[in-house]
């Protein structure tokens, strides 16, 4: 990485400093605690019998002779109910996963048997023993023959294999009249798997005295996963904690809640041992829940001057076989009707979406979500107008996006776009990437490789609320997000957050937050999260929203704290509580001066100097916190990529990457900067490398990382970033949530990139990851490039 | 993924290892680096592994006039970082520091690398287009086998039950020698997608071109020389010595081989 890093900040602690992380100390020296590490007496391992068919009955099950009381089948989960999440949407089919299969199986890799052994190799040899008799059936393997009506069905009583089809229609055929160009594209994205370093793993450990059931979990969601084990188990709340110690990396992954969770749940409740599983490379990469797959076919409509008209779309996602908890098969398709205007202004947009069940593992909201399958359609099937009608990229992006004095904008799907110039994002990284200069290298270029250039523009909608997942209507809606604050009789501050931190620097950046509201030292500043015994009810981590959500909660609190403080101080200063301010560890009244320290060791250990009109409460307030309206903060950029296509072997070299960012106010530009990058990784990733095929009998055919491939440092291009700051109006301090942001942006920037260097064959590719063999294949089919 | 129980066996000598080795059911471990990954995935279910670390006869290293003799223990990285002599004077560190990635290299071996025969493995096209020997120790006494009749098709050598390979002599090449090695690899750290080497050695009559990662043996090309004089193209000789194969299954295996030759014919083609 080189160039424009951030926007530099004021140094120290507060708000906008380039801190460096708190926790990266404990993670980087290998002192972080994972599920991994923790071993429990008389723990047991877990292995599970997966399932080797996508689509079976089974006709018989039968344990190994020497394994009584070890081996675990549907049959002994007694009492236990399958996990389910349905949306409130219309038409919506729901099904239920069943904790281990009992009837049926529908993809490779779902759980069957339980095998308990004292190490992970002899619970693998167990499992090796359960017999399965199935009678298999064919499979759904793609996601275009889904809904044939000659397609075996998933789910027997459904009739078809929907989750849910939508269609919306706003003025499509007026719009279309006159167009002077209309282009026509088939896109699609592969099926990945999210790959965290740390898979999903969990100790469960029944306490008999208490009768609670411990999760220890690779969650991002703490709260949300004991809501859901409680209706499976049939458990009250009040008898579960679950703690998600250091999590390595999420993405969404780890935001649902698993079988193995509920088994493991209920088996350590009825043996009274603790019990742990931890998912290993090749269960992740074919059993775990999957992402990204989507088809579509778009059609644009543009006037001869570059002005888009409408569009058209039709998508359909591959939700795979059951409807996982909390976030539902129905959001990604939703989602897709919903954003692919982005940030163009239109007349007319028409778009039907389906999101159909296939022998597949269940589809999870990757970071980026659908936005990054629906960018790359969008924005490819942009550059696909410009050619047409023979305009530059950045001309009619200039022609469509939505201007700055336009803001507050609400397009065409009424998204409310808060605030941001994406025109200027555009401009600068047209500037930045030197497109001009590349055309003038595209003109003398020969030989046997091709550069170009491709741009990407969209938006993130980060830390939406109660209207839009209502509107939804899954499992999970968030209201309030809540924060204590508490001050410690030696002065030192500990926020309470029911969000998790697995790589997204909460620790830091939270607290930084405190540390502006309340002046108390860093190092005195304590972030607890990962336990739903400590912290307040949240749904957790997930779409963009902590910086926002929980950074607006912990403001919330410390502000109520501070009343509190300055309550107690003006008594100790012998002045009026509304004249006490708090700056640097002291408050104040004009030169007097006494510690926070003092304020909280005279509450806790000294009260007898406290007159009897002290508040009560104390010093520990929650506070909840909504954004001033919960449409969500809309982040933003313009990715612009430079690329190198060998015609010979197909290859893809990225020579050159900028991103022009917009997170408004970065409460840490160390952390955006880290955030947008690593994303940025991961869309690199699905850009060019990631990809779970399946054969037509639904077998994953990449079981280990070699044949499933990762990006790796080696294939990372320098990236530049460049900050833009423009402030929310909805949010706390005018910050947007921006963890995602950068893994939506590469596929279409690179797409558009390789289609510019392969546009004097007529070739254009359309399908992600942009492999050598697709390369060669869009340039033979163009006829061209040899 | 962890492996099936096995009797983690460390033989004094090689001819206890021999002889253990001979009783069958064993496999035989040396830097682990593809074994490894068998055993956790339960694909490779030895009762016996016999680890070859404690055999210092393995690791010996010697150098006369014409050839150096490496033992099947040396290590990728010790034969990169120039640790041992290298009788081509340096063709060998090279396509040593493109294994893999650092951590294969620092314990997967030489011997280990031709044994397990992968067909995209570096060594096993290196090791055919420069004709080395491979020798074997097995219980009926030792054997030399010339590289191309060691390795019979995809992970599949002529090594009889019993029997090990303890070193591999590569010749030193002559006055004028030329070579080229290519191959494809997306990602660092990946087996190659397509691979190719050159050599062209006047003084000793080689002229010979090599294609790997073809999922079989090296295909060594009959018509090395008259591809190399440019007589006979690339494509149509690759093409026809592999008539089965579609001709875009080949497209990057031609590409490798033209940029092998180049390479070979450039300056840096020199030894």
């Amino acid at each position: 990485m080189d160039g424009d890093i951030g926007g530099g900040g004021p140094e120290g602690f507060g708000i906008g400093a380039r801190a460096t992380r708190r926790e990266d100390h404990r993670l980087l020296h290998g002192k972080g605690r994972f599920v991994g590490d923790i071993k429990l007496h008389g723990m047991l391992e877990m292995a599970f019998l997966r399932s080797p068919l996508a689509h079976g009955r089974i006709s018989g099950i039968s344990k190994p002779d020497n394994a009584r009381g070890l081996v675990f089948t549907a049959a002994d989960l007694t009492g236990v109910k399958g996990i389910r999440a349905d949306s409130a949407l219309p038409g919506f089919k729901s099904s239920t996963q069943p904790i281990l299969a009992d009837t049926k199986v529908r993809h490779v890799g779902e759980p069957i048997a339980a095998c308990l052994a004292e190490s992970r190799a002899k619970a693998e040899d167990l499992a090796e023993e359960v017999r399965v008799d199935f009678e298999e059936i064919a499979a759904v393997h793609d996601l275009r023959k889904a809904r044939d009506s000659s397609a075996p069905l998933l789910h027997d009583d459904w009739g078809e294999n929907v989750f849910l089809e939508s269609a919306v229609d706003t003025e499509f055929e007026t719009a279309i009249q006159g167009a002077a160009s209309v282009v026509t594209r088939q896109y699609q994205t592969a099926r990945q798997c999210m790959a965290p370093i740390e898979g999903r793993g969990l100790v469960a450990v029944w306490d008999r005295t208490l009768e609670v059931l411990t999760l220890h979990s690779a969650t991002q969601m703490p709260h949300i996963v004991r809501t859901g084990l409680a209706g499976c188990l049939g458990l009250d709340h009040g008898q579960i904690r679950v703690i998600a110690p250091d999590v390595g990396g999420g993405f969404g992954y780890k935001g649902i809640l698993l079988a193995e969770e509920v088994c493991a749940g209920f088996l350590a409740m009825t043996l009274d041992r603790p019990i742990r599983w931890l998912e290993d490379r090749r269960e992740h990469l074919t059993g775990g829940a999957n992402c990204r797959e989507h088809y579509y076919e778009v059609t644009g409509y543009a006037a001869a001057d570059g002005e888009l008209l409408a569009v058209d779309c039709s998508a359909i996602v591959d939700a795979g076989a059951y409807s996982a908890y909390p976030f539902s098969a129905c959001l990604e398709s939703a989602q897709v009707a919903s954003i692919l205007p982005g940030p163009y202004k239109m007349r007319g947009y028409r778009c039907k979406t389906w999101s159909v069940a296939t022998n597949k593992p269940p589809i999870l909201p990757f970071r980026g979500v659908a936005r990054t399958g629906v960018c790359f359609a969008m924005e490819s099937m942009m550059d696909a107008l410009a050619r047409d009608l023979g305009m530059t990229p950045e001309a009619i992006r200039e022609r469509n996006l939505v201007e700055a004095a336009e803001m507050p904008f609400t397009n065409i799907t009424n998204k409310y776009f808060d605030s941001g110039d994406y025109q200027e994002a555009l401009a600068r990284a047209v500037e930045a990437i030197d497109i001009k200069g590349i055309r003038a290298e595209q003109k003398t270029q020969g030989g046997r490789s091709r550069i170009g250039v491709g741009l990407s523009v969209f938006c993130e909608q980060g830390a939406h609320g109660t209207s839009v997942y209502h509107g939804w209507g899954i499992p999970m809606v968030p209201g309030f997000e809540q924060a204590t604050a508490r001050l410690t009789p030696d002065g030192g501050l500990e926020l309470r957050v029911g969000v998790h931190s697995h790589g997204q620097g909460l620790e830091t950046s939270l607290a930084q937050i405190a540390h502006d509201r309340l002046g108390i030292a860093p190092d005195k500043i304590k972030v607890v999260h990962g336990d739903t015994a400590y912290t307040p009810y949240s749904t957790g981590t997930w779409g963009s929203r902590c910086i926002v959500m929980a950074g607006g909660a912990v403001a919330a609190a410390c502000d109520a704290l501070a009343e509190r403080i300055k309550g107690i101080a003006g008594h100790l200063l012998q002045g009026e509580a509304d004249a006490v301010t708090l700056s640097g560890g002291q408050a104040m009244i004009g030169s007097a001066a006494v510690s926070v320290e003092e304020v909280g060791r005279t509450w806790y250990l000294k009260p007898q100097l406290l007159p009897e009109t002290v508040d009560p409460r104390g010093l520990e307030a929650t506070e909840g916190y909504k954004t001033t309206q919960d449409t969500g903060t809309f982040s933003y950029a313009c990715h612009a990529v430079k690329v190198r296509v060998d015609l010979d072997l197909g290859h893809v070299e990225l020579l050159d990457y900028v991103i022009v960012e917009d997170a408004g106010t970065m409460i840490n530009p160390a952390i955006v900067d880290g955030q947008v990058l690593g994303g940025a990784v991961q869309g690199i990733g699905t850009a060019l490398h990631e990809e779970m095929p399946f054969d037509a009998s639904g077998q994953p055919l990449a079981s280990t990382l070699a044949d499933y491939h990762l990006p790796v440092a080696s294939d990372m291009p320098p990236i530049r970033l460049i900050h833009m700051e423009t402030p929310s109006p909805l949010s706390r301090f005018g910050q947007k949530g921006i963890g995602e942001s950068g893994a939506i942006g590469p596929p279409a920037a690179i797409a558009n990139a390789v289609n510019d260097a392969l546009a004097e064959f007529g070739a254009e590719i359309t399908q992600v990851p942009m492999t050598p063999e697709r390369v060669l294949a869009a340039l033979s089919n163009a006829g061209g490039g040899s | 993924m962890k492996p099936v129980a096995f009797d983690h066996q460390f033989p004094a000598s090689l001819s206890d290892a021999i002889e253990s080795f001979g009783e069958g059911g064993a496999s035989l471990m040396a830097g682990n680096q593809s074994l490894g990954p068998m055993l956790n995935l339960r694909l490779a279910r030895p009762e016996k592994l016999i680890d070859l670390a404690s055999l210092s006869d393995l690791r010996a290293v010697e150098e006369t006039g014409t050839l150096v003799r490496l033992g099947a223990r040396i290590t990728h990285a010790e034969i990169e970082d120039g640790e041992v002599p290298d009788p081509t004077g340096g063709w060998l560190r090279e396509a040593a520091g493109h294994i893999a990635y650092r951590a294969v290299r620092n314990r997967g071996t030489i011997g280990g690398s031709l044994c397990h025969a992968d067909p995209a493995a570096d060594w096993v096209i290196v090791m055919t287009t420069l004709g080395a020997t491979t020798i074997l120790q097995g219980p009926s006494g030792e054997r030399r086998v010339p590289i191309e009749d060691f390795i019979i098709g995809p992970y599949l050598t002529v090594l009889e039950v019993g029997e090990i390979l303890t070193a591999v002599e590569i010749a030193k090449p002559g006055a004028g020698a030329r070579w080229g090695y290519w191959k494809y690899v997306r990602q660092v750290g990946d087996f190659a997608k397509a691979s190719a080497a050159v050599h062209i050695d006047p003084a000793r009559g080689v002229k010979r071109c090599v294609v790997g990662a073809l999922g079989r043996q090296p295909l060594v090309l009959a018509e090395s020389e008259a591809v190399l004089d440019g007589s006979m193209s690339v494509a149509e000789t690759i093409k026809g010595a592999l008539p089965d194969r579609s001709g875009t299954s080949l497209a990057q295996h031609v590409v490798a081989l033209e940029r092998a030759i180049a390479q070979a014919m450039s300056d840096g083609g020199a030894s």
